[in-house]
């Protein structure tokens, strides 16, 4: 059955005020899809991704519901949360191969891992070896400390620990942006592999990179300053896009072949508004060369056919 | 008007500074006038360290770095101003150049006060704001903000006006585009294409193969701190000659293709002989003397050099 989430609002709480990162977001991730999650920096990706799993203050829960197989994620209550997190619900956090504590040994942090959660390190060592082998790693590097890993192997070690217990849904937040593109590559293979067998249900990828999304993503969600923009199959989303948005992003893009002398690209003129006092209506407004008196309000996020859906006026 | 002579630069590391890492080997190339040149590589492989030392922010352990014919870090007093005046950098974190606490033009006073102690406020005034158009923005918009008020990308632009302020001749230019969205990237990037029409050279470091494409005249591949291969961009990309490129040329995710068939080698724990190619551990055409012999970067066809036993 998958993820489905409904009007979900998540700000975070400022001196100043509220910032409006997540704002009545609606969709829905089925069994086996990879779902990406794109949108330039700052737009509410990584919020998005914690509010499923740890809402930490400053973040702050305003509305909404998250379903996972149908049965209801508290994910307004840190304690009741704590059944979830690691073996239904799983995060790579950005810069989480960087964050592996340096003084333990990677076995021993992997034990330490389990057992807070219950579960017993030795039950469960044939299998880790099974998936070191799946990525592979030596097993040697359970008795190696992080930093003598190089920074894809970290990233394989933090994979084969997030999906350990199979949960039902794993979220990836820029797991490949600090590697180079082979690694980038290895690293993005697992994610359709552990799909393919079974480790890991539904995926959320998040990844400011598009073309490392129609690599491996079923599905693209767009963002923008907090907003859901589109959600549609990758082929979809990266050959004909409805939101005005995407189409700009989409056509900004370098792709390989493609040569200054030969093809100018265009950028999107002006930049995304603040989220502590953003304009009220569609947030891309004072960005859109199409824009009209009706985007001062919030457009809905509809189906304009099975699987799109866009958040934009002009497609209503 | 740049030329790097087998330059390497090995830093101490260490208690006492008794580890040695070659961060970069015997490298040896040459930038022209209205050159945009790419340095690729993945991360740690030495292109920084590359920026740095044209940059005389470091000195090199051994060989030579000409700027005009003349060896850059035998400058002295006058002679080292002017190099500035003609050799900027950018890097790749704009938060990072400025101080919070000041507003972001302060960025051009210094300049003002090193550079240009004699001039009048007015002309002052109109040199910044063609700077500042010439990097694409409306001086008003911009001017008298703190750097919490500016985006990424105008802070970025904004170093890059002032080096625009000192009528230079060569940029440095250190993954200045990772940090921006791809919306604004693109801009800084026609911008810096504008300005190598307009007479500039650029030294583009990036890891971002696409953008290296998009940009570049010509491209230099880096694998541990050597050069492995050479040559004009379309030659590089088109028809990769090393097996490190070719395997990075493959691995680049794109949009308009899939990835192909076969799965990526990823890298064995081992490590390379001393006496070997650096890219021995990894590489899967290599053969029995690879282990022994160090290829030499070979011009293979105009232009285009490759340090490979197999390809040359
Ligand atoms: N602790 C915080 N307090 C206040 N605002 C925050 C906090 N964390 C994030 N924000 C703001 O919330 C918005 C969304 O941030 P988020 O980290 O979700 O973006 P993102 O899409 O993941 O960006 P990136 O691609 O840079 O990782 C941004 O405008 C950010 O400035
Ligand atoms: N000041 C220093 N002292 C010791 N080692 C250093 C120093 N600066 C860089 N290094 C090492 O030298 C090597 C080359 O580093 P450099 O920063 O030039 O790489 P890079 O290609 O720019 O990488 P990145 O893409 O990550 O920026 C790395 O192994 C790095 O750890
Ligand atoms: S809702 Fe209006 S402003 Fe928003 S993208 Fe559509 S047309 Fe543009
Ligand atoms: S010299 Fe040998 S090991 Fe090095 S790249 Fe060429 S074939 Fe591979
Ligand atoms: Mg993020
Ligand atoms: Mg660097």
């Amino acid at each position: 059955m998958g993820l489905r989430v409904e009007n979900l609002r998540v700000y975070y709480r400022t001196l100043s005020g509220y910032v409006r990162a997540l704002e009545g977001a609606t969709f829905a991730v089925s069994d086996g899809e990879i779902m990406g999650l794109a949108g330039e920096s700052g737009c509410g990706k990584t919020t998005l991704g914690h509010s499923l799993i740890y809402l930490k203050p400053p973040m702050t829960y305003m509305e909404g519901r998250v379903l996972l197989d149908g049965q209801e994620v508290p994910i307004w209550d840190m304690k009741r949360m704590s059944e979830f997190r690691f073996r239904r619900i799983s995060l790579i956090p950005q810069y989480a191969m960087n964050a592996l504590n340096p003084t333990r040994k990677i076995g021993r942090m992997i034990a330490d891992l389990l057992a807070a959660h219950g579960v017993d390190f030795r039950e469960i060592l044939p299998e880790l070896k099974r998936r070191l082998d799946l990525v592979q790693l030596s097993h040697e590097v359970l008795n190696m400390y992080p930093i003598e890993l190089s920074g894809g192997m970290r990233q394989r070690v933090v994979m084969v620990i997030s999906t350990l217990l199979n949960p039902a849904l794993l979220i990836a937040d820029e797991i490949t942006s600090a590697l180079d593109v082979s690694t980038q590559r290895a690293v993005c293979e697992m994610i359709v592999e552990f799909r393919n067998r079974g480790f890991v249900r539904s995926t959320i990828f998040i990844t400011h990179d598009m073309s490392i999304l129609y690599q491996i993503a079923d599905t693209i969600m767009v963002m923008y300053a907090g907003q859901l923009v589109e959600k549609a199959p990758t082929e979809v989303i990266l050959r004909s896009p409805h939101h005005p948005y995407t189409r700009m992003l989409i056509a900004s893009l370098p792709r390989v072949g493609v040569r200054h002398r030969q093809e100018r690209l265009q950028g999107i003129p002006g930049a995304p508004p603040r989220l502590l006092d953003p304009l009220p209506g569609c947030r891309f407004r004072d960005r859109c060369p199409v824009a009209f008196a009706r985007c001062a309000e919030v457009p809905p996020f509809v189906e304009i056919e099975p699987g799109h859906f866009v958040a934009c006026w002009q497609e209503i | 008007m740049l030329s790097l002579e087998k330059v390497t630069k090995i830093y101490r590391t260490g208690a006492l500074g008794m580890r040695k890492l070659t961060a970069v080997f015997e490298v040896s190339f040459e930038i022209g006038d209205k050159e945009i040149v790419a340095l690729i590589g993945e991360s740690g492989s030495g292109k920084s360290t590359i920026g740095k030392m044209i940059l005389r922010l470091i000195p090199p352990t051994s060989g030579t770095i000409r700027f005009e014919g003349i060896d850059i870090f035998l400058l002295k007093g006058q002679a080292v101003k002017d190099y500035y005046r003609k050799v900027q950098g950018v890097f790749q974190d704009p938060f990072a150049s400025y101080n919070p606490i000041f507003k972001a033009d302060r960025i051009f006073t210094m300049i003002r006060e090193e550079f240009f102690p004699g001039i009048s406020r007015s002309q002052w005034e109109h040199k910044v704001e063609e700077a500042l158009r010439a990097v694409g923005l409306n001086p008003p918009d911009v001017l008298g903000k703190y750097p919490h008020q500016l985006s990424g990308g105008q802070l970025q632009r904004f170093l890059i006006a002032r080096a625009l302020l000192l009528d230079i001749r060569l940029l440095v230019a250190d993954e200045i585009i990772s940090m921006l969205d791809a919306s604004t990237r693109v801009d800084v990037l026609n911008l810096l294409a504008d300005l190598r029409d307009r007479g500039l050279s650029i030294l583009f470091i990036t890891h971002d193969l696409s953008l290296g494409h998009y940009i570049s005249d010509r491209s230099i591949v880096l694998y541990k701190g050597r050069i492995v291969e050479m040559g004009p961009t379309e030659r590089v990309y088109a028809r990769p000659l090393h097996p490190y490129t070719e395997m990075l040329m493959a691995s680049i995710p794109r949009l308009d293709q899939k990835w192909p068939g076969q799965h990526t080698r990823i890298e064995r724990t081992t490590s390379y002989g001393s006496s070997g190619c650096v890219y021995y551990s990894r590489c899967p055409i290599a053969q029995e003397i690879c282990a022994r012999r160090a290829p030499e970067l070979v011009e293979v066809e105009a232009g285009h050099h490759v340090a490979c036993l197999m390809r040359s």
